[in-house]
């Protein structure tokens, strides 16, 4: 355990050094998080809600649904680990497969670190903000803010998991092209991150409590929010954490194939 | 007339050298493609649950939606060079640019038309045809010629913005990510009629960047309704020559920077 917090730890400090770009992202994430909320305003305030029913969550809970999302859009799995990707590319994979230290593990360390460390930096400022000028409201009490902690550590470690595929799937593909479009292009719809899972139409609700990327965004969310409490809460983080299983079973199979058949590249 | 052949020659060796790469172009493709039907379903899905948006139907937001997304396709497409200048600076690859006796901006034009974008290309004109069909505006002619007036309009504000974006990284010399605010921002703010939004955000996308002139106004004309903001059809139909405008004053904007440029040495 001790390597694999120093590789955190490592991984963690370098990452906090891109303040430039997290004043950025906080900018650009504003912008983004009012043309979002703004266009949801317009479709609640046109609605008939005598004709279309009532929606599942207010305009005020789907704004600060929005707003979290914006806030830890950083914990969604965008993009694979740059380095492990120049790592396989280059033959640079040898390298890490002489250290005694299992490479899954290896790698959901330094995942854990890339998914961490750039929500830390954006997220107080964003969520201030909106706190302050844009409608985001707190959490209804101490519970649901206790429960919305337990929900972001779920999310981050789901988050490292589907990295670590991405990564893994490069032992194949070498650029990494397919899963790296796949699972953030799908992350990000079906994590509640573009429209809040709620709004989609009803009979899309099972298959969307289902499947895994809603413990990413949606789960965290909706803990804040208080919609989901007391038992639906613990299913809910269970339901984050038998993913995690789920997923790094998984890629540790799809990961013990791939190494029997890696070519390590160049000299 | 030198010049448009040479545009073709750069494009022509630009698509091979793509298509070299078969997979990868298939799955980038299909991947630019996922990414615009995720986002188009969420307009359905909002559509499903609200029926409307500020008087708008989803056959009409349709046309908005289309509009945009095959311009800012044609135009992150056609202006890769533009939009990747930053390594150019960098590397010093410009000053060779500087050195060849053809126009700077044919040449960055040439480095690439990137052809994966086309994954977001159908989805816009699909989606678009399907507003056109279903609201049955038909074939007449001048109203075929505002849409693509419009979609011109919209292309030449892109280009004109990653203009801009480039030629910032004279000074800066890396590329500002800031810019996103206003290209993908513009895309995103756009699939919707802009009369739903506060007037701040109308006031950004109509008077700071123009986008609205393209793929609001001309629109609003197609579809024979009266606009929400007042405004009179003869606005309507000549709006896009704003951004035109636009891209001129991002090119002589480019040309002062061009002017000032010292190479980076490396």
């Amino acid at each position: 355990m001790r390597p694999l917090r120093a590789i955190f730890v490592a991984r963690f400090r370098v990452l906090l050094q891109y303040r430039a770009a997290a004043l950025a992202g906080v900018g650009t994430q504003l912008f983004f998080g009012l043309v979002l909320t703004s266009a949801l305003g317009a479709f609640y305030a046109s609605a008939d809600f005598a004709t279309t029913g009532a929606p599942p969550l207010s305009l005020s809970q789907a704004v600060t649904y929005i707003w979290l999302g914006q806030a830890t859009l950083g914990i969604l799995p965008w993009r694979m680990d740059a380095e492990v990707r120049a790592m396989i590319a280059s033959g640079g994979i040898a390298n890490e497969l002489l250290k005694p230290i299992d490479l899954q593990k290896l790698w959901l360390a330094r995942a854990v670190a890339l998914r961490t460390a750039p929500v830390l930096l954006r997220a107080a400022p964003l969520l201030v903000v909106a706190l302050l000028f844009f409608g985001l409201k707190p959490p209804p009490d101490a519970t649901a803010a206790a429960f919305w902690l337990l929900g972001l550590l779920g999310a981050v470690a789901l988050s490292a998991a589907l990295t670590v595929i991405i990564n893994i799937s490069m032992l194949w593909t070498l650029s990494g092209d397919g899963m790296s479009f796949l699972v953030p292009a799908l992350a990000t719809l079906l994590s509640g991150q573009l429209l809040p899972l709620p709004l989609f139409p009803d009979w899309a609700q099972t298959a969307l409590a289902w499947q895994p990327f809603r413990g990413l965004m949606d789960t965290p969310h909706r803990l804040w929010l208080g919609d989901l409490g007391g038992s639906e809460a613990w299913a809910a983080i269970a339901h984050q954490w038998a993913w995690v299983a789920v997923l790094c079973a998984g890629s540790r199979w799809v990961l013990r194939r791939g190494l029997r058949r890696v070519v390590v590249q160049g000299g | 007339m030198d010049h448009l052949r040479l545009y073709f020659r750069y494009l022509g060796v630009s698509w091979r050298s793509q298509l070299q790469y078969r997979a990868s172009f298939i799955l980038q493709t299909l991947g630019t493609l996922l990414v615009s039907v995720t986002e188009y379903a969420t307009v359905l899905a909002l559509f499903a649950r609200f029926h409307s948006v500020g008087g708008w139907t989803l056959p009409e937001v349709a046309l908005f939606y289309g509009a945009v997304n095959v311009a800012w396709a044609l135009a992150e497409g056609m202006a890769r060079g533009f939009d990747d200048f930053a390594s150019l600076v960098r590397s010093g690859e410009f000053d060779r640019i500087l050195l060849r006796p053809r126009p700077t901006v044919l040449q960055i034009l040439g480095r690439e038309f990137t052809l994966r974008r086309v994954g977001r290309f159908g989805l816009g004109a699909g989606v678009l045809a399907w507003g056109w069909l279903t609201l049955d505006l038909g074939a007449d002619p001048a109203r075929l010629a505002l849409l693509l007036w419009a979609i011109a309009g919209a292309v030449a504000l892109f280009v004109g913005l990653l203009v801009i974006q480039a030629t910032i990284a004279f000074w800066t010399i890396e590329s500002l990510e800031v810019m996103n605010v206003l290209t993908y921002g513009g895309v995103t703010t756009a699939q919707y009629p802009l009369s739903i939004y506060p007037g701040w955000l109308r006031g950004v996308f109509i008077a700071a960047v123009p986008l609205g002139c393209a793929v609001y106004f001309p629109i609003v004309a197609i579809l024979g309704r009266t606009d929400p903001l007042g405004t009179s059809s003869a606005w309507q139909a000549t709006s896009p020559a704003v951004c035109g405008l636009f891209l001129l004053l991002a090119l002589r904007f480019w040309r002062f920077g061009v002017a000032r440029y010292t190479s980076t040495g490396s």
